[in-house]
Formats: structure tokens, C-alpha cells, sequence
């Protein structure tokens, strides 16, 4: 139950007064409530656990990441080129 | 799939694991909190590439800490005639005292399974002629979703709706493992997705009082190379800091629309581990404000006994002082198909996540460990 997995907001609906979204998890979709991403937009992504959204993905600190590990593998292989 | 196939680049975890083999002078033993990254960690195998780095695997599964009584107890509401007593899937095949929920629905009690606490609101819309019972467990993680589950069944008045809360939260359970005696962590994986939830201050204290650090961590397989590398940087430079390896989906503050409405919902209150016993501060219950929504005080269910199974070793595998393959039982008795004790039911408890990453036990020679 614990597992959350980042999914795509595709629309955002008003439901009882709950803002409401379809996400869509690489093909599967699910039902999330969204009152806890009020900055939330179609298109962004967000982590999702038990049906509620409980952050959105920062984009800029996704790429900021993984440009990190690229420059590690780089010099790793640079290394073992020398 | 966006933001998960970037992380679980070959090439990039190889790079990853000669940094840590370059920088990793000494031992270490380090503990990753969250029964999700243990999950990732046994299945991936990464506790096996490590350079000379232990890890421990902590006590972040909220299926196996939920306490024996609150089970019993939700089992005997489960019996009552017009109850619907609902629960995320998880819960239904751990084993109570004498008997588990899955078994109880086998013999005609309407147990149903939700994906969202959301969902047992629905359903109490729908039966108004019934009551329908949320089981509320898990960590800060699900906190928000069952505060928001309390909060709609007020907006809605609904009087046929309620909750066995038994929260849990990670900080106290990390102080508990600390202040342990004998205790052998010398650094910590946070849990990311509860910080994406609480954010990191309250462990900044934590990490100066133990002089240990803590690393807010992803879940995917370079996250948690990334954030033990982290550790054990600051490990081998003398530093005691908290850190943020998951900055994609954590920020300091955490998420404070949810911290409102956990705070709203529910206030801080001791709580039993299973496994584990009392902790002080540890865990979330109903405020005043919602204790109409108190499963626990509505029903009555008497004085319950709980009772063990006398071959599992639970206690001591969440605290990390024994691996399941030490367990008699271990892919004998008991299996994902017949738990006999709470960690081998979810795929975040640790005897599980050995038994599906197909870890034996060592063949019996001259006092094997
Ligand atoms: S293998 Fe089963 S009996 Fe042994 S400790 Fe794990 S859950 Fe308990």
C-alpha cells in the first residue's frame, strides 16, 4: 500500500466539491483526488498513493538528477578508456 | 515509463557502484527505512553488489507493524451483521490471533477491498442502511488520504461511516531503533515518499543528537545507489547531515496542505508495533473534533487476547537484528500463501521480499548464521 508511483494528469474535474483527476500510469488509469497538488495542471506528473496525489514531480530537479549520474558514468568511462 | 525507466538505467547504476567502490574506505552499516526500498534493494539485488556496505533493513512496512490487537479488532467488527468493513488489499491475509480476513469473508462476512479510503466513503453513500468500516493503517504516507477521508464523510454528514485508526510514524520508530542498545546503524535511508508527505526537518535533530546521517531516498534502483553513496560520503568525511537524494518529489516543508489536514484529523498518541511493543509519540489518532468517526469507540468488541504465532521472528526481523532466512519457518511454513506471521504478507515485508527474490535458506552446516 505504501508504493507510490508518478502517473500524468490528463484532466482535473470538481466532484463534491474535491478536486478530482484521471492519471494515467503508462496505460492504466485511475481515479486521484488531487487536493493535496493544488498547483497541479494536465500534463504535470504526480506521485500517487492510495488514490490521493501526494507531490508533483519537479522537472527541473528530475533532469538535475540524472545529469548528475550521466557525468559520474562519463568520467567513469573515461577513465577506464585512459 | 516517464521518471521510472530513467532510473533504472543499467549503465548509470554500474557508474554509481564504482563511485561507491572508489569512495568507500571502511565498512558501514546503514538501514533503509521503508519496506518499499527494501523491496527494490532484495529484488534488484543491490545489497549484494555493495562494496563492504551492510544494510539493514528497517521497519517500514505498515502491514507488518499494524498490531495484533487492532487486527482482532477489526475482525470481530468485521463480524458484526451490517457491517462492511473495508481495507486496502494488504490487510486481508494477515494473520490475526486465530484467524485472518480473508478467512472471515471465505466464511460470508462482506470484507471488501478499497484502492483509496475515498472509495469506503462511496460505498457508505451507497449502503446507508449499513456501516462501513475503513481499516485507516500505514505510515505519514496514507495519513492524508484517510484525514481526507474523515473530513468528506463530514462535509457529507454521513453517520454510517467510520475508521480503526492505527497511524504510525517514522521519526519515533528511527529514535527507537537508535536509542536501541547494540544498535549497529550507523546511517539511514529516509523514507521518501513520507517526506514527500512531512518533509526532512524533523529529522535534522535526529541526525545532530546520533551523529548519524539520514538521506531522503527515492524508490527506483538509482535512487537508492545514489542515496547510500550519499551516506557513505558523509560517512567517510565525518558529516552528520540530512540530505535530499529524491529532490524530484520531496522538498523541505514536505507537503503542507496534507500536513494541515493530518494535523486537522488526527493528533500524536503512543502506539504498539507489532513486533516491536510501545513507542512512545509514534503514531496518529482521531481528534475530539472526528471522534464520531471512531470506529473503535462506536463498536464494542470486549476485551480481545491476542496471541503470536511461536515460530515467527517478526520482532527481531523489522528491528533488523535477524534476516528471514534465520527463521525455521522461512519458505517452509510459511510462504506468501500461508503467512504465518505479518512479514512474509505484503510485498514491502521483508520475508516476502526474500521469499519472491528467491533467497534460500543457508543449507544447515556447523552453526551457519
Ligand atoms: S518467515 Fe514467516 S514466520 Fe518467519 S519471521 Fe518471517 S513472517 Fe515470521
Amino acid at each position: 500500500m505504501c508504493l507510490g508511483i508518478p502517473g500524468r494528469v490528463t484532466e482535473i474535474e470538481l466532484e463534491d466539491g474535491l478536486p478530482m483527476g484521471n492519471v494515467d500510469f503508462g496505460g492504466l488509469r485511475k481515479r486521484v483526488c488531487l487536493s493535496y497538488v493544488p498547483g497541479a495542471r494536465p500534463g504535470d506528473y504526480v506521485i500517487v498513493h492510495v488514490g490521493f496525489a501526494i507531490s508533483t514531480v519537479d522537472a527541473e530537479e528530475a533532469e538535475r538528477t540524472l545529469e548528475v549520474l550521466r557525468a559520474m558514468d562519463d568520467l567513469l568511462r573515461r577513465e577506464l578508456e585512459a | 515509463m516517464k521518471y521510472l525507466d530513467e532510473y533504472r538505467d543499467p549503465e548509470l547504476a554500474r557508474a554509481l557502484l564504482a563511485e561507491l567502490r572508489r569512495v568507500t574506505t571502511r565498512a558501514w552499516t546503514l538501514m533503509e527505512v521503508c519496506g518499499g526500498q527494501t523491496h527494490t534493494i532484495v529484488r534488484q539485488g543491490i545489497d549484494e553488489l555493495l562494496p563492504g556496505i551492510r544494510m539493514i533493513h528497517g521497519p517500514g512496512c505498515p502491514v507488518c507493524v499494524t498490531p495484533l490487537e487492532i487486527l482482532d479488532q477489526a475482525m470481530a467488527i468485521a463480524q458484526r451483521p451490517g457491517t462492511i468493513l473495508t481495507s486496502f488489499g494488504d490487510m486481508l491475509r494477515v494473520p490475526g490471533s486465530r484467524t485472518d480476513l480473508l478467512a472471515l469473508r471465505a466464511r460470508g462476512a462482506d470484507v471488501r477491498v478499497v484502492y483509496s479510503p475515498m472509495d469506503a466513503v462511496t460505498l457508505a453513500r451507497r449502503h446507508p442502511d449499513r456501516q462501513v468500516v475503513f481499516l485507516a493503517v500505514g505510515f505519514e504516507t496514507t495519513a492524508p488520504a484517510n484525514a481526507m477521508a474523515v473530513l468528506h464523510a463530514a462535509t457529507l454528514g454521513l453517520t454510517n461511516f467510520s475508521v480503526l485508526v492505527s497511524h504510525v510514524l517514522v521519526p519515533p520508530a528511527m529514535e527507537a531503533v537508535l536509542s536501541a542498545p547494540g544498535c549497529e546503524v550507523q546511517g539511514f535511508l529516509a523514507a521518501g515518499h513520507v517526506c514527500a508527505v512531512m518533509g526532512w526537518t524533523e529529522y535534522e535533530p535526529l541526525a545532530a543528537r546520533h551523529r548519524v546521517p539520514i538521506v531522503v531516498t527515492g524508490f527506483e534502483p538509482l535512487d537508492l545507489l545514489e542515496g547510500i553513496l550519499m551516506t557513505v560520503r558523509q560517512l567517510e568525511e565525518g558529516r552528520y547531515e540530512v540530505e535530499n537524494q529524491y529532490a524530484r518529489a520531496v522538498r523541505r516543508d514536505g507537503n503542507t496542505a496534507a500536513r494541515d489536514a493530518i494535523a486537522r484529523v488526527f493528533h500524536v498518541t503512543d502506539r504498539v508495533w507489532r513486533g516491536i511493543g510501545a513507542i512512545p509519540a509514534s503514531g496518529l489518532a482521531l481528534t475530539e473534533e472526528f471522534a464520531a468517526f471512531d470506529a473503535g469507540r462506536r463498536f464494542d468488541v470486549g476485551r480481545l487476547v491476542v496471541r503470536e504465532h511461536p515460530a515467527c521472528l517478526a520482532g527481531q526481523i523489522l528491528t533488523g537484528a535477524r534476516t528471514p532466512t534465520d527463521c525455521t519457518a522461512y519458505a517452509t511454513a510459511c510462504t506468501p500463501r500461508t503467512p504465518l506471521g505479518a512479514p512474509m504478507v505484503s510485498a514491502e515485508g521483508t520475508c516476502a521480499a526474500y521469499y519472491t527474490a528467491g533467497r534460500r535458506r543457508p543449507p544447515r552446516s556447523g552453526g551457519a548464521s
